[in-house]
């Protein structure tokens, strides 16, 4: 994945010489992640732009150099880091259009790791989508195959609002095909991964590969799951959502993001609000633990949640 | 103040380092190391009694270094050719001191409109400063940009943002420069380079760098012919704040085209800066991160405008950035809903002494540049602009509902896809200000 990723950023880059990146170790090193790797050799310097550790400063400057016509790519060395930046995030990112009355748009795009790793630690191991949610003015998309990655990676860097893309520490490695031809997916639309009957399954980035996994056990069960990766955390498609909710009537969303006011709260929300009449059983949500992402492998495991708990979540739903 | 062409090695003057130096021309403040500066709020009176103090010159062979402002001054006397020995030419002055004078108009018909309930909020007025904004901002092209902090009034009107503007904005009507939506704290202009207005301190001064660094992107990267230049202008409070120091490490380290200004006003809303600084020579701070640090005497315009220059200049050749703290004072309270019931009466009188308009009337008149007749007629000019601006503000319509949901998105797609398989943007109670997003 992190090849497409570079590859979504290289063609945006060639094709519009005001693409930029800021990021920590994204130059020289190639990213931490191997993202921007080679990047800083064919652009140079001053567009693939090795930042001293400053957050706060460097988010601030991106959106400077927005305002004033540049369309700066920031990557967060880890999602986590980018909360030394909420400052700049919230009040200057997602407001600043508006408070400037539409004179100055801030085409950023911020991105980076986030997600619970492998025995990385709590404080690099986590989920911030949440955190983000509510800050008026920006959007949020997470990526979770190589095909969207690149696919979204370049609708956020063509798009006038500051965009938030989430990738996943240990998606990075995944492998896959994917077209030679360019294209460009939409930041507001969400994935229908499996179509199926009797149940809607809403997920997210790493999750949506748990959910695949349970479902095969399901399938196996005899049930028909209909798995849709919601792609775009904010503003919600409620359109392919709310088709699925209307076809199976139940609706359970995994998710990795905190269990408290994270994105499977506002859905749930949402569908309640929009699909009440459609509904035949409460919608479950199942989110990783309102805990700090422990070190210990088996507390690691049970802090996300696992294949083995949707199947169970499913065949309640569906009882 | 000569600065040599290699990378940040600046060749130390020759000053006459005996030079005494009278009250008005304050330059630095000797504290004295023994008392413990935030013990008592009367600390204050003993600051400003200073004066015999030696401007800061290099004391030890760094690349870097400090410049006393009077310095720059008495140099230009000296160099200038007999004829014309004075700071500024005629055309020049009268442009100052409109620029100073409507400020200050502007300023005093905001406190007066907040009072008869026209405006709201947190007013910040600018009463007293007005040699840094023109000092600095008259000096700019068009093309510059400027990002100031909540108290942005008269740096927009400096920059060319028109009183109508400001004013309407003020008032929170569609006309205002932000359409109502920024207020106060929040002075935008695309047109005119205003970059901002931001409520928090400190928050803008990544923006302004991440200005000079389109300007040195656009020379490098996009090899266009440009040279503009980004200014700072935050507080004496800003200065304790991560992100100055983020930033002046960042400028001075890419060489951004950018000079960051300081309003050093001595008080953070009640905070006093002595009781909140470790060491308050704000600009010994530049040299800390390889840019020149300058001290200079806020409260007169000439001075101010002569180190502009030189700052200016330097980020527009490319040398890089440069801080200046520039000292001065606000008449009025923090913001109009400060009672200012802390700072020390005689503070306040000893700094009205020196008040930036008198003082540029005053330099005029005894250099015979205008006459009191010209001096009137601006005041004129400028009390009717006000007063036009108000009347056209009072009559602008207030923002209509449909104008709620605009402008949160450039582009308006990411308020997502409803339910009925369209964008929110396209449904008609969007206009309205009424859909649900």
């Amino acid at each position: 994945m992190f090849e497409a990723l570079r590859e979504g950023l290289e063609e945006e880059m060639d094709r519009d010489p005001r693409v930029c990146v800021f990021g920590e170790d994204v130059g020289h090193y190639g990213g931490s992640y191997k993202v921007t790797k080679g990047l800083a050799q064919k652009y140079g310097d001053l567009r693939v732009l090795d930042t001293p550790i400053a957050e706060n400063s460097f988010t601030g400057m991106a959106v400077g150099a927005a305002m004033t016509g540049l369309r700066p790519v920031v990557e967060g060395m880890n999602m986590g880091f980018l909360l030394l930046a909420f400052n700049q995030i919230s009040d200057n990112c997602g407001m600043l259009h508006y408070t400037s009355g539409g004179q100055f748009t801030i085409p950023t795009v911020i991105r980076g790791p986030g997600g619970v790793g492998r025995q990385l630690g709590a404080e690099h191991s986590q989920r911030l989508e949440s955190y983000f949610q509510s800050i008026p003015g920006i959007q949020l998309v997470a990526c979770s195959t190589v095909y969207n990655a690149k696919g979204l990676m370049k609708a956020a860097i063509r798009s006038e609002n500051p965009v938030v893309l989430f990738e996943h520490v240990l998606l990075y490695n995944l492998k896959e095909r994917i077209p030679d031809e360019e294209y460009v997916l939409s930041l507001e639309e969400a994935e229908m991964v499996r179509p199926g009957e009797h149940i809607t399954i809403l997920t997210y980035s790493r999750m949506r590969y748990h959910v695949m996994q349970a479902a095969k056990t399901l399938v196996n069960k005899g049930y028909d799951p209909e798995v849709i990766d919601i792609r775009s955390l904010k503003p919600f498609d409620l359109y392919t959502i709310g088709n699925s909710v209307k076809k199976t009537h139940r609706v359970l969303i995994v998710e990795e993001c905190m269990r408290t006011g994270g994105i499977g709260a506002s859905l749930t929300a949402a569908i309640n609000e929009n699909f009440h009449d459609y509904l035949d059983a409460p919608i479950v949500c199942l989110s990783s633990q309102d805990v700090p992402t422990p070190y210990a492998g088996t507390l690691e495991e049970w802090t996300v949640v696992q294949p083995s708990q949707i199947v169970a979540a499913v065949e309640q739903l569906c009882k | 103040m000569a600065c040599s062409a290699t990378a940040q090695i600046i060749q130390p003057l020759s000053i006459n380092s005996a030079r005494s130096v009278d009250n008005s021309d304050a330059c630095t403040k000797t504290l004295s190391p023994s008392s413990f500066l935030g013990s008592t709020p009367r600390i204050n009176k003993k600051l400003f009694a200073v004066n015999k103090s030696i401007s800061p010159l290099a004391r030890r062979p760094t690349t870097v270094f400090a410049v006393s402002s009077d310095v720059v001054k008495e140099k230009k006397l000296k160099s200038n050719s007999s004829l014309s020995n004075l700071l500024i030419t005629k055309k020049e002055g009268l442009e100052l001191y409109e620029d100073m004078y409507l400020g200050r108009a502007f300023e005093d018909m905001c406190a007066q409109m907040y009072y008869r309930g026209k405006m709201f909020g947190f007013v910040h007025l600018y009463n007293g400063q007005e040699a840094v904004s023109t000092g600095f901002i008259k000096l700019l092209k068009k093309e510059d940009y400027v990002v100031s902090t909540y108290r942005d009034h008269v740096h927009s009107l400096s920059k060319g943002v028109p009183a109508r503007e400001v004013m309407s904005e003020l008032f929170g009507k569609t006309t205002g420069c932000c359409r109502g939506q920024g207020g106060s704290m929040h002075m935008f202009s695309k047109e005119h380079n205003v970059l901002g207005g931001f409520a928090f301190i400190g928050e803008g001064i990544p923006v302004a760098t991440g200005a000079a660094f389109t300007s040195k992107y656009k020379r490098e990267v996009l090899k266009e012919d440009c040279d503009e230049v980004a200014l700072a202008f935050f507080g004496d409070g800003t200065c304790n704040n991560g992100q100055f120091f983020e930033c002046l490490n960042m400028a001075a380290l890419w060489k951004l085209p950018i000079v960051f200004v300081v309003e050093n006003n001595l008080w953070a809303i009640g905070m006093s800066h002595v009781r909140a600084t470790s060491d308050p020579q704000i600009w010994k701070k530049g040299p800390a991160f390889g840019m020149p640090g300058i001290h200079v005497d806020g409260m007169d315009v000439l001075k101010v405008r002569e180190v502009a220059k030189e700052a200016i200049d330097r980020a527009r050749r490319g040398e890089g950035p440069t801080l200046v703290e520039c000292e001065t004072y606000r008449f009025r309270g923090h913001s109009l809903a400060d009672p200012d019931e802390l700072r020390d009466p005689a503070e306040k009188a000893h700094y009205a002494t020196r008040d930036p308009i008198t003082a540029l009337k005053k330099y005029m008149a005894e250099n015979k540049l205008v006459s009191e007749a010209e001096l009137k007629a601006i005041d004129k000019k400028i009390d009717e602009l006000v007063e036009d601006a108000v009347e056209f503000a009072d009559k602008s319509p207030v923002p209509a509902r449909s104008q709620l949901l605009e402008n949160v998105f450039a582009d308006p797609r990411g308020f997502g896809i409803g339910p009925n398989g369209k964008y929110r943007c396209e449904d008609p109670k969007f206009t309205e200000g009424t859909a649900q997003v």
